[in-house]
């Protein structure tokens, strides 16, 4: 079933055979204008997001003519690189018909001990990264090791490690933040700018995309990532096919807590410091932002570049919303509407398919 | 490893040559015990599989069947008792080992994944990576190699059907998913092919396609070993019939010495020949 682009127009010509159609081929059915719709969308995950990003960016464009102020762009992607980092992380983990709570926590953990390491303890800044980098890396493989030995569910497990990594860091850095002046300037350099035909984009942002364009690769173009994607579509499949599914989900919690630390060097330089308090929006909004761009919470379907449009997503809503004068009550409001209307389309795609 | 299966070179020092090194068969099970606590699985079971046979091993709930066939795909390892392959001992400790050998199996239920694409299903687990650099250091997959195999290994099975090797499992019919299972199992040069049940979610038509699938396959000179309930389509393709009761091996007979009634009297107990 190749899907044809261009759902042409039904109303001139033969109108769709509605009824007359069996239920065996329903699915495949192209005839009519929603059922290609639906083709289109399914083969294609990324695109409906796409289409909403574009149209959220013409509307607010319209609404208010700040939006396109290259300062107001700027500072959309800069809003977007902490959550869109974290969101790469949790797409690995909803891929495989999981869900990751801690990844705020890890972020939080992660740079405290980026910021802490380098300023209390005076070790060298690359050394302090690596440090941080180390103890994502051992956060991600404590969630792995308990879905896999455990076999607890991966809800369960890191709500568990959200409320410990969390104490752990409060523990950590005794409640305190650390701030922009004491952390050494590699650390902070995220949050430096460059400027691009005047437009100022953060290094934190140009990391973000690197991770996005690498991991994308990894997952469509390795074995590991196709291995990821059937785990989470069919783990019994999947280990029938020879496939160590728990080796798997370990590798894919362990990359998410790497992941996740890169999130914490980003999220330093974007605050100007490490706070044991920046990540409590962090989880739910990196759930929001790979449901809205298409990824199944179910496993086994969605892209990580959806996941990257969700984010936008998100962040231009509550940027258009702002500057069209609205309260930030309606752009929670919005967002909500925004999830449910996400999976609402994911179970209308995949309805027809069962 | 050589397809074609001609195995009867090999000598192994602790075994006695075979009075008839002929009919030498690819795989065999002998004198295999399995209990579950005081549960008798299997109470001695021998199996021969030869070479371009489909052996079907039939009985009712609770014969050993399931047992049986666990024991010979590494899912079970047996109390006592041996495994030969090629006139090889094996033992299987998991599926995996099993694999190793060549001895593949399609289960009940249709084990794909239905969000992948057909290529990616027949490779799932023993991808084919590029080659040099991209393929070593990068580990990326040589996508379009692994599409064009599946294209042959399917033109090759026969199952012209499936003409797109892109197109996800979900969007074939449950018989054309299952074409998809067999021709996993058939692709990369196994020596047994091993399935349990493969018609029983399919209907008419769908269960033609995959029993024509079977005696393509033992053309090709791959064994086959059919675990069913569907008597019909058990006399229909079948070279052997192992009939399996209580734990043990009750009879072995072909299409052409028994009738179906007759099978049906042995696996019930009725009759014993």
């Amino acid at each position: 079933m190749s899907a044809q682009p261009s759902p042409t127009s039904p109303a001139s010509g033969a109108p769709p055979r509605k009824g007359s159609v069996d239920l065996a081929t329903e699915f495949l059915d192209r005839s009519s204008p929603l059922g290609r719709i639906r083709n289109l969308l399914h083969r294609y995950p990324a695109l409906s997001p796409g289409i909403v990003l574009v149209a959220a960016v013409i509307i607010f464009g319209v609404i208010s003519p700040r939006f396109f102020f290259v300062s107001n762009l700027s500072l959309i992607t800069q809003q977007v690189a902490v959550v869109g980092t974290l969101a790469i992380a949790q797409t690995l983990i909803i891929l495989t018909a999981g869900i990751d709570l801690s990844v705020g926590a890890i972020m939080v953990l992660a740079s405290l001990v980026m910021a802490q390491t380098a300023s209390a303890n005076h070790v060298p800044a690359p050394l302090a990264l690596v440090i941080g980098l180390i103890v994502g890396l051992l956060a991600g493989a404590v969630n792995g090791a308990l879905v896999t030995r455990l076999k607890l569910p991966p809800f369960i497990v890191t709500l568990g490690t959200l409320n410990v990594f969390l104490a752990v860091s409060l523990l950590y850095s005794n409640g305190a933040s650390v701030i922009g002046q004491q952390i050494p300037d590699l650390i902070t350099s995220t949050g430096n700018t460059f400027s691009v035909d005047g437009v100022g984009i953060t290094y934190g942002v140009v990391i973000m995309l690197v991770l996005y364009i690498v991991m994308a690769f990894v997952m469509t173009k390795t074995a590991w990532g196709r291995h990821v994607y059937a785990v989470g579509d069919d783990k019994e499949s999947a280990r029938l096919a020879g496939i160590s599914v728990n080796r798997v989900l370990l590798s894919v919690y362990i990359a998410a807590g790497a992941i996740l630390a890169i999130g914490a060097w980003i999220q330093i330089g974007r605050a100007d410091a490490a706070s044991p308090n920046a990540g409590t929006d962090l989880n739910l909004d990196s759930i929001t932002a790979v449901v809205i761009g298409g990824t199944s919470l179910f496993g086994g379907r969605g892209t990580i570049w959806g996941s990257l449009l969700g984010a936008l997503i998100v962040g231009v809503f509550r940027n258009g919303l702002a500057l069209a004068g609205l309260d930030v009550l309606y752009q929670t409001l919005a967002v909500g509407i925004l999830i449910i209307v996400a999976v609402s389309l994911d179970q209308w795609i995949r309805k027809a398919r069962s | 490893m050589d397809p074609k299966g001609t195995q009867l070179t090999i000598t192994e020092g602790d075994r006695p040559s075979s009075t008839l090194p002929y009919s030498q068969p690819v795989l065999q099970a002998k004198a295999l015990v399995k209990t579950y606590g005081k549960v008798v699985g299997l109470d001695g079971v021998d199996l021969e599989l030869y070479q371009g046979e489909v052996l079907a091993v039939i009985g009712d709930n609770g014969a050993g069947k399931s047992t049986l066939i666990k024991c010979l795909t590494g899912a079970e390892i047996p109390d006592t008792g041996e495994l030969w392959l090629n006139g090889r001992r094996v033992q299987f400790k998991r599926p995996q080992d099993a694999k190793h050998y060549g001895i593949e199996t399609v289960y009940q239920g249709l084990a794909v994944s239905p969000a992948l694409d057909i290529a990616s299903n027949l490779y799932l687990g023993r991808e084919i990576r590029e080659q040099g650099f991209a393929g070593t250091v990068l580990r990326i997959m040589d996508t379009r190699l692994m599409r064009a195999n599946a294209k042959q290994e399917l033109d090759r099975l026969g199952i012209s059907t499936l003409q797109d090797v892109t197109v996800a499992i979900e969007n074939l019919s449950g018989g054309q998913r299952q074409a998809v299972a067999v021709a996993r199992a058939a692709a990369f040069g196994s020596k047994v092919v091993i399935l349990d049940e493969p018609t029983a979610a399919l209907g008419v038509r769908e269960s033609g396609q995959v029993l024509d699938l079977i005696r393509r396959l033992r053309d090709e000179g791959i064994p086959v070993i059919l675990v069913s309930h569907n008597m019909p389509q058990v006399f229909e393709v079948a070279d052997r019939i192992h009939i399996q009761r209580l734990g043990k091996r009750a009879a072995v007979i072909t299409p052409q010495s028994h009738s179906m009634t007759e099978a049906v009297a042995i696996m019930t107990g009725a009759s014993t020949e």
